[in-house]
């Protein structure tokens, strides 16, 4: 690069320098301005991925820490650790070397307590983050394969939840994991050999764990990393979607470069994500394994429950009606097999299938980056809603016996109550979203037209009161706004269009000159201080239209 | 460009750029770059990448109040976070050394129970403020740009050309006239995707031979034994127990289906008593034994309510009754808990007449048959 070297403009510093000649080797000038120029859009929903993505690092992070203690064998041990109850208790080499990890490691329970907690709200997350997308319409086309993933790091992360949990062997991870054999039993026709082919026999074997731990910590993790990189290449190459606004159209996507706005933020919601996990590891205790006991299949503690994310599938195991269909010549489809595998088939079909639906049904087959107000489409809002309720009422059932210990209530009227609650809750859901909906759209519509309440009563020369609207633009002949709802947030509060201005900065002691923020608000015409000449003067109604204003100063 | 170059010495190609390198660089010369200021090269190069800067809101003027206010506060929090974390270092590594040891201990009180929420508590809040701190920096101390991008649908003149490309090297290896060559691709294709699938088939193993899950370890004469491996006699229990038994089998108390509840009825629950039919002689006097595990999703059926007769299993809570040969009477198991036929051996205690009569457990498909 003889030619680079005598031009003007070349470094002369050493960083500079050392720039070139990595650019000289690597190319990446080019490609590092495009990533440092991207532009993101700025809302508080569009971090709910991103703490996803967080808690996945602070997973593979803290679940290879664990690797180095663990141990996956089911061998018979008899413990002779620290933790004195439970010395000469005979147990398997996993769970011994999970209290050898929570006992006898210098901050090994800190760490096991982080990666539970970040498995916790990994999930949490990425159903947040869910519910986010589909509210909004943000799976529209062009981003019906970025839903479709999503949806497969949605059932992975169940998939490592599972896995994960199962490993301790303790007994509550052993009772998990003996639900878990039935199910696999209550498949038709092939349950058994899949059983026999999953546990290497009967229930409950010597493989199970080793095979666990390797699908929990290479196979899982490697599609979940391949398909995350997939999420975020397409997103990249998608650019993001963005709520209507000021300036933002389908074409363009309106926020802050990368570089350095976009990086500081992100960068402190990662640290604030991990300082929140470390924290919740370090002071909120979490599957104390040694409390629960070695796994024993002829034992079991009351209260036995999975993980959040898979409380819901309880639930519905729980609620479904003793009914096994017996099919001529002796064969047997058990009643587990339909709360257990044909409901979360059905329901998470119906999730990835949903864009799909969405787009044979309303005819929309164009390309969206605007986003939409969960108000501005009702039927999908409440169909939304209506599935959230029913998710909610399976997972308040994967408790119903905590519930019913804790507030005095039977049992069997919990299940009842879950069973009726299911059915009826949901359209009630729905019809309660929609009606919500359409009150709102009425509303933002209202104040497009007669304009904001401002609170300032006013009489009017024949003696009437009338409350004086502020109108959000220019009105006609009737007093009437003329601005069309655009699908952006409608201000509802005066304060919202610069009624009151900005507090001056400073805790003690101001920090900056009032006058100097009353000149920088008339300059971008923010506040009353600007918008003296604006018409402060109809009721907003309707039957206001044509009466005579009042004569203006 | 010419891929051919006949000078001697040469490699073969010609050793200058081609004339394709074209873009930005032939736009700007490094003379006029060089006279550009680092904002306008800034703007420059963002138009290249489709972005336009609408509005900046400038950072607070240097050394003007409001820039040193957020100065210290965005100091202060990362100090803050130096000093969480060298807190959380101290007792990470002086416990045990300085500080009293971090081990568990009895007493469950002390330093070792305060040891993990410390560096818990310390670790997260010292995270937490690198996090604060930045987030401070960017809002506080660095201008607030609006900045828009623009968004590119795909390119038709990429397709066309692509598809060209794509269609023509398809085209030339001749696969659409080639039938012969096309059939024994898709011939070889099955046949070494299923080889190199064939190694799972180590997993497959046949689930009815010996019909496992039909059976269990307990047998004519087996008896019944407490964990601790004790055997029992009928005076052993006070009418109203229940005692978890074990077949009399090496490693029996550890088997996955064997568990038994073994259950002394009140003499009220005796009088009410209706086993299930051809089952009646199956108890011993007011004993009854029932298999433990549940028959919906083989948990331990463990809570039993002597005073109703139920036997509730605490993961879905089935509900079984004593009384009915341990008939489902609530949720949502389907089946009975199977019943072993128990009676007493010459020296009295409790033994098995048989294994069970039929499968315990979950219910699988040819549960029935078998």
């Amino acid at each position: 690069m003889a030619r680079t070297a005598t031009a003007p403009g070349v470094p002369t510093t050493r960083l500079g320098k050392a720039a070139v000649e990595f650019d000289d080797r690597l190319i990446v000038a080019g490609p590092l301005r495009r990533t440092l120029n991207k532009v993101f859009p700025d809302h508080w929903s569009f971090l709910l991925g991103e703490i996803a993505l967080y808690s996945f690092v602070i997973l593979l992070i803290s679940g290879t820490y664990l690797t180095f203690y663990y141990d996956a064998a089911m061998t018979e041990v008899v413990y002779e650790g620290t933790y004195a109850p439970m010395r000469g208790l005979e147990m398997t080499a996993a769970y011994e070397s999970t209290l050898y990890l929570s006992f006898d490691v210098r901050g090994g329970l800190f760490i096991r307590q982080v990666h539970h907690w970040a498995a916790l709200l990994f999930v949490a997350a990425i159903v947040v983050h869910l519910m986010r997308i589909f509210f909004t319409g943000a799976f529209r086309r062009p981003r019906e394969t970025n839903w479709l993933i999503g949806i497969g790091l949605l059932l992975l992360s169940f998939a490592m939840g599972f896995t994960g949990y199962s490993l301790p062997d303790d007994l509550l991870s052993g009772t998990g994991l003996r639900i878990i054999s039935a199910i696999i039993l209550s498949i038709p026709v092939v349950g058994t050999w899949v059983h026999w082919a999953v546990f290497n026999g009967d229930y409950v074997g010597e493989e199970i764990l080793g095979r666990l731990y390797i699908v929990h910590v290479l196979i899982v993790p490697a599609i979940l990393l391949a398909l995350i990189a997939v999420h975020l290449l397409l997103l990249v190459k998608q650019k993001h979607t963005q709520f209507p606004g000021p300036g933002r159209t389908e074409h363009n996507v309106v926020g802050n470069r990368l570089f350095p706005a976009f990086a500081g933020k992100a960068g402190g919601l990662f640290f604030i994500v991990f300082g929140v996990v470390a924290a919740l590891g370090g002071l909120v205790q979490i599957n104390p394994v040694w409390l629960w006991g070695p796994y024993n299949p002829a034992q079991v503690s009351a209260a036995s429950q999975p993980d959040w994310y898979v409380m819901f599938l309880d639930g519905s195991t729980r609620l479904f009606p003793a009914w096994d269909i017996n099919l001529p010549g002796n064969y047997t489809i058990p009643a587990l097999f339909w709360p257990t595998v044909v409901l979360p088939g059905i329901i998470f079909t119906l999730m990835a299938a949903y864009p799909m639906i969405e787009r044979k049904l309303t005819r929309d087959e164009a390309s969206h980056h605007l986003l939409q107000r969960p108000r501005d489409v009702p039927v999908r809002t409440s169909l939304g809603m209506m599935a959230l309720a029913f998710y909610v009422v399976l997972l308040i059932s994967g408790g119903n016996d905590v519930i019913a210990e804790k507030f005095d209530i039977s049992l069997n009227a919990m299940t009842w109550a879950g069973r009726i609650g299911l059915i009826i809750i949901p359209p009630l859901a729905y019809v309660l979203t929609y009606r919500i909906c359409l009150g709102l759209q009425k509303h933002d519509r209202e104040v497009l037209e007669h304009g904001l309440e401002t609170g300032v009563i006013r009489r009017l020369p024949h003696g009437e009161f009338i409350e004086v609207h502020q109108p959000l633009g220019p009105v006609d002949e009737h007093g009437h706004g003329q601005l069309a709802y655009g699908g952006a947030p409608v201000p509802k509060r005066m304060n919202q269009v610069g009624g009151a201005r900005r507090a001056i900065r400073g805790f003690f002691k101001p920090i900056e000159e009032p006058v100097q923020v009353e000149i920088e608000q008339r300059r971008d015409e923010h506040g009353l201080a600007a918008a003296e000449s604006r018409e402060l003067t109809t009721s907003g109604r309707p039957s206001d239209g044509g009466r005579p204003q009042e004569p203006r100063d | 460009m010419s891929t051919r170059d006949s000078a001697p010495g040469s490699a073969g190609g010609a050793d200058v750029p081609g004339p394709l390198h074209g873009g930005p660089d032939d736009d700007y010369t490094p003379e006029r770059l060089a006279t550009m200021s680092r904002e306008e090269l800034d703007l420059l190069g963002a138009r290249y990448d489709s972005v336009q800067v609408l509005h900046v809101d400038p950072a607070p003027e240097p050394g003007s109040p409001v820039e040193k206010a957020a100065v210290r506060q965005v100091a202060l929090t990362f100090a803050l976070a130096g000093l969480a974390a060298f807190a959380a270092l101290v007792i990470y590594v002086g416990s045990g050394w300085f500080l009293p040891d971090w081990q568990w201990d009895i007493t469950e009180s002390g330093w070792s129970a305060l040891f993990t929420p410390l560096i818990g508590a310390l670790g997260g809040l010292s995270l937490t403020l690198v996090g604060v701190g930045m987030v401070l920096f960017t809002k506080k101390l660095l201008p607030h740009e609006t900045a828009v991008q623009d968004k590119h649908d795909g390119s038709h003149f990429d397709r066309v050309t692509t598809g060209a490309t794509l269609v023509g090297g398809l085209h030339n290896t001749g696969l659409a006239r080639r039938k012969l060559i096309t059939r024994s691709l898709v011939f070889m294709g099955s046949g070494v995707g299923l080889m190199l699938l064939m190694p799972l088939g180590g997993l497959i193993r046949n689930p009815n031979t010996g019909d496992p899950l039909g059976r269990t370890s307990w047998a004519e004469g087996v008896r019944l034994l407490r964990d601790d491996g004790s055997p029992i006699r009928p005076g052993d229990q006070q009418p109203g127990s229940l005692e978890t038994v074990f077949p009399a089998v090496p490693g029996g108390n550890r088997e996955s289906d064997a568990a038994t509840m073994l259950i002394r009825l009140r003499p009220e629950q005796v009088s009410v008593d209706r086993p299930r039919g051809g089952q009646e002689d199956f108890g011993y006097g007011d004993y009854v034994a029932y298999s433990k595990i549940c028959t919906h999703a083989g948990c331990p059926v463990s809570l039993y309510e002597q005073e109703t007769s139920r036997i509730l299993c605490p993961c879905h809570q089935s509900q079984f009754d004593v009384t009915r040969g341990a008939l489902p009477v609530f949720g949502p198991a389907t089946r009975p808990l199977p019943q072993l036929p128990i009676t007493v051996d010459d020296e009295g205690f409790f033994v098995a007449r048989s294994d069970y009569i039929e499968a315990v457990g979950p219910t699988y498909w040819n549960r029935e048959r078998i």
